[in-house]
């Protein structure tokens, strides 16, 4: 489960050394804008180095440069080897481009004896191409667990002024959430890049979850709790989903094909949508005493 | 592995980093400068000549200001350097 | 009849300070203190040697004594606490006779006892009457708090006021000017700058968030935050961040503390005023808004050393205390703490409160980072003790939280409450295999400091730097 996805820059040991300390789902150690051009080998071996040294402690996935860089095929090429848990392709608009990636990536897993298509692919839609591709790039091929929308680039591609209440990319929002839910992956959201604005943060976070997202980028760890909680499942929820297994178990042991709760017609998709709820609930740490 | 043909450097003097120059020379000397040279400074240089080894670089004067970083640090920022300073324009 | 003299030259004289006698001095003006090299350098220029410095404190700024030390005008030092300025010094063995480290509880205990009697105690006040009455609540130099110097005043044979705040009458002083022999002015007595920071402020390291976060929540399910809790915390920037965070819990939880103790910050203030606490009991201020508020809120009330802390006071604030953050250079797998050296054994620091508040209070929590640099702070041995492992509870760390066996009761809460838990020596390990196994630290022969544990005995020796 990735509730929150936090960003560290490829470049700053002192970040990436306690970067799984801080509480995040999964660390992005990132290649692409945090780093100068000119220090791109430096980071591409700082953050390689530490995926074979550091235990992060919770997933990680590197953001690689951008297809049309002169750098991501380097990049590739010292970070496959090391098995993150997934690679983020940048700038990703075409459904061709993440064949490709999936290609040379299977390319690097052979020449490494590595079990092929365990690295996964989070790309990120930061264009306008992109999101009106979402659908195919989300279902292009299976390494794709999940897409991501990068806000800041996008609404320079849109040319329109990115603002802190979001209605310029509310239409890419529910675009991408409809697409990866429509190709059975995960989606998250653009990182709030108000770092001292909590406030904004958590209207952000929880409009971001009311359309369907199911966790949200940070590049200021201090906003990582706030993102945890929002998109851990509510204690309403939990119950809820109890309630409903619970009238399910019942109903399969007494052999009856139908069952309700509270009056309503227990179907199929609200007891998936229960599982989910309970799955993430037990990966996500709750602290406080159990009643 | 080419030779070292020219200066160069990696990483920074932030903490938990180390800067690292490495200049053409005869043989392979290595200076260390560290923030905890009395307690680390032994493992601090096995790093750098581990690493030099792998890269197969056999003479060079590499002097490396170190500021608490790790040996996976202190690695990447030696290779860097090396690489740069085999780089052809 | 008015005890302002003309100089200090004349007071000294006027106290008969001689060869081989003891001087103290209090450490309220901390960084920004004139007065201690003021009157040490005055002293030398008498031509009295062979003295004894007893201050509650060193900071760098007094690092100049150094010079006093190798001309032999002083050749005994007692303190709670000293900054690397003058540390390096000692550590480097510039004196004969070690350095006393006592803690803040310790010291007016000796004193009051006669352990450490003091012939001339020199009591730097931001504002005094002719009389003696004195104040660090007021004045350009104001300091807030001046509990520190309130056993030296009483139990010296002189007590000498140096002000740059001279005043008519002080209707509520600090010390009363019965305990006052000698009143002198100085143009300054310090640099408010060093004073007392502006503000103090938390930390925007997310390392230190994330402990100071864990901090406050070993709080909340330690079972001791309920009704009447009571707290105190160090001016740390982490320490600081987990006050705000337990301000934040208690107000949701509507829980009513009894009272908030020790040095004293903006923060702590805040909570004071939010409804946390009923009262603040303050034996020193560390910034300009809780110098504000002892001066004007009534429910901030000025304590001295003694009350505060001391080991033979069965009501000392300590002994109430349900919960304190501390800090550390190292801890062991004992749970010792030291907080007198650095990781290459220089001495930097010392006790103040620590091992004082960790032996009373019924939570002692150490807050630091699983390293510092490439530096673990947790090893088999720390280089010195300064508060015994028996006091600690519980270490709080990025990489977990580890509860001193002795108290499995915290330990259950914690895991029950999904706390991250770990063992110490899991903690170390963890930190090794990131940083790898520090040499181990050799030092030279002799000893150049003695850590004086709470009760009078020689805890630990600090050695000369080899």
């Amino acid at each position: 489960m990735r509730r929150s996805m936090l960003f560290l820059p490829g470049n700053a040991p002192n970040m990436i050394i306690n970067g799984g300390t801080l509480r995040a789902d999964s660390v992005i150690l990132d290649l692409e804008d945090s780093v100068a051009p000119g220090e791109k080998d430096a980071a591409r071996i700082l953050v390689r180095n530490a995926l074979r040294t550091v235990d992060f402690g919770c997933e990680t996935i590197v953001r690689i440069n951008s297809l049309d860089s002169e750098f991501y095929e380097e990049d590739l090429k010292e970070i496959v080897p090391c098995a993150p848990g997934a690679i983020m392709p940048p700038k990703s608009s075409r459904r061709e481009d993440i064949l490709r990636l999936d290609d040379m990536i299977e390319r690097i897993e052979e020449e490494n004896y590595m079990k092929k298509g365990k690295i996964k692919l989070i790309p990120l839609i930061e264009t306008a191409l992109g999101v009106e591709n979402a659908f195919e790039i989300a279902s292009s091929c299976g390494r794709v667990t999940a897409i991501f929308l990068g806000g800041e680039d996008l609404s320079a591609d849109l040319r329109c002024k990115r603002t802190k209440s979001g209605e310029e990319i509310l239409y890419a929002r529910e675009r991408i959430v409809c697409a990866a839910r429509a190709a059975g992956v995960e989606v998250y959201d653009t990182p709030f890049t108000d770092a001292f604005d909590d406030e904004g943060l958590i209207a952000d976070a929880k409009l971001a979850k009311s359309l369907g997202f199911s966790g949200k980028a940070a590049v200021a760890p201090r906003h990582v709790y706030a993102i945890n909680e929002i998109f851990s499942p509510t204690k309403e929820e939990i119950d809820y989903a109890k309630e409903v297994m619970g009238v399910i178990e019942e109903a399969h042991r007494l052999g009856k094909g139908a069952a309700s709760l509270h009056g309503k017609m227990i179907d199929p998709p609200i007891v998936e949508r229960a599982r989910l709820v309970l799955e993430a609930a037990e990966s996500a740490e709750r602290r406080g005493f159990d009643e | 592995m080419g030779g070292i043909i020219k200066s160069a450097s990696a990483g920074t003097l932030e903490s938990s980093d180390a800067f690292v120059e490495i200049f053409p020379a005869e043989e392979l000397s290595v200076e260390i400068s560290s923030i905890v040279m009395e307690r680390f400074g032994e493992a601090i240089e096995k790093a750098v000549r581990e690493q030099l080894s792998e890269c197969g670089v056999a003479a060079a004067r590499v002097r490396v200001a170190d500021r608490g970083a790790l040996d996976c640090v202190i690695k990447a920022r030696v290779e860097t350097a090396v690489r740069r300073a085999e780089a052809k324009e | 009849m008015s005890k302002v003299v003309g100089s200090l030259r004349e007071a000294i004289s006027a106290a008969g300070l001689r060869d081989g006698m003891t001087v103290s001095f209090h450490h309220h003006l901390r960084s920004g203190d004139y007065v201690i090299n003021m009157v040490m350098n005055e002293i030398a220029a008498m031509g009295i040697k062979n003295l004894t410095v007893n201050a509650s404190s060193l900071f760098d700024v007094h690092a100049p004594l150094a010079e006093h030390i190798k001309s032999g005008v002083i050749t005994k030092i007692i303190t709670d606490y000293m900054s690397a300025g003058l540390g390096k010094y000692i550590s480097a063995g510039i004196m004969e006779q070690p350095v006393e480290f006592m803690t803040h509880g310790g010291r007016p205990t000796a004193i009051m006892q006669g352990k450490t009697p003091i012939d001339v105690a020199f009591v730097a006040a931001p504002a005094a009457d002719g009389d003696g009455n004195c104040t660090g609540k007021i004045g350009r130099s104001a300091c807030g708090s001046l509990g520190y110097a309130f056993a030296d005043a009483e139990y010296a044979k002189k007590t000498i006021i140096i002000t740059d705040g001279l005043c008519e009458k002080l209707e509520e002083p600090s010390i009363d000017g019965k305990f006052v022999d000698f009143v002198v002015c100085a143009d300054e007595i310090g640099d408010p700058r060093g004073i007392v920071s502006g503000t103090t402020t938390i930390t925007r390291d997310p390392v230190g968030l994330i402990m100071a976060r864990d901090a406050a929540d070993v709080i909340k399910y330690s079972g001791l935050l309920k009704e009447g809790f009571s707290f105190q915390t160090g001016a740390g920037g982490a320490s600081l961040a987990a006050a705000k965070f337990l301000m934040d819990i208690m107000l949701e939880e509507k829980i009513r503390g009894s009272f908030g103790l020790g040095g004293i910050t903006g923060y702590m203030v805040d909570m004071l005023r939010a409804g946390c606490f009923e009262e603040l009991r303050d034996v020193q201020c560390f910034d300009l808004k809780a110098v504000e508020s002892i001066r004007t809120d009534p429910r901030h009330h000025e304590i001295g050393a003694f009350e505060y802390a001391s080991p033979a006071n069965g009501h000392a604030w300590v002994n109430s205390l349900d919960a304190v953050i501390l800090g550390a250079t190292e801890i062991d797998t004992d749970f010792n703490v030291n907080v007198h050296t650095d990781s290459a054994g220089i001495i930097m620091g010392g006790s103040g409160g620590h091992s004082d508040t960790a032996a009373g209070a019924k939570l002692a929590m150490v807050i630091a980072p699983l390293f510092r640099a490439r530096q673990p702070i947790i090893t088999d041995r720390v280089n010195c003790i300064s508060t015994p492992g028996k006091d600690i509870d519980v270490l709080v760390t990025q990489y977990g939280i580890a509860v001193n066996p002795k108290n499995e009761e915290l330990r259950d809460r914690l895991i029950r409450a999904h706390m991250p838990v770990v063992s110490i020596e899991e903690l170390k390990a963890k930190a090794e295999s990131l940083c790898g196994v520090p040499k181990a630290l050799e030092h030279g022969e002799r000893v150049v400091a003695k850590v004086i544990g709470r009760s009078g005995e020689v805890q630990d020796l600090i050695y000369r730097k080899k």
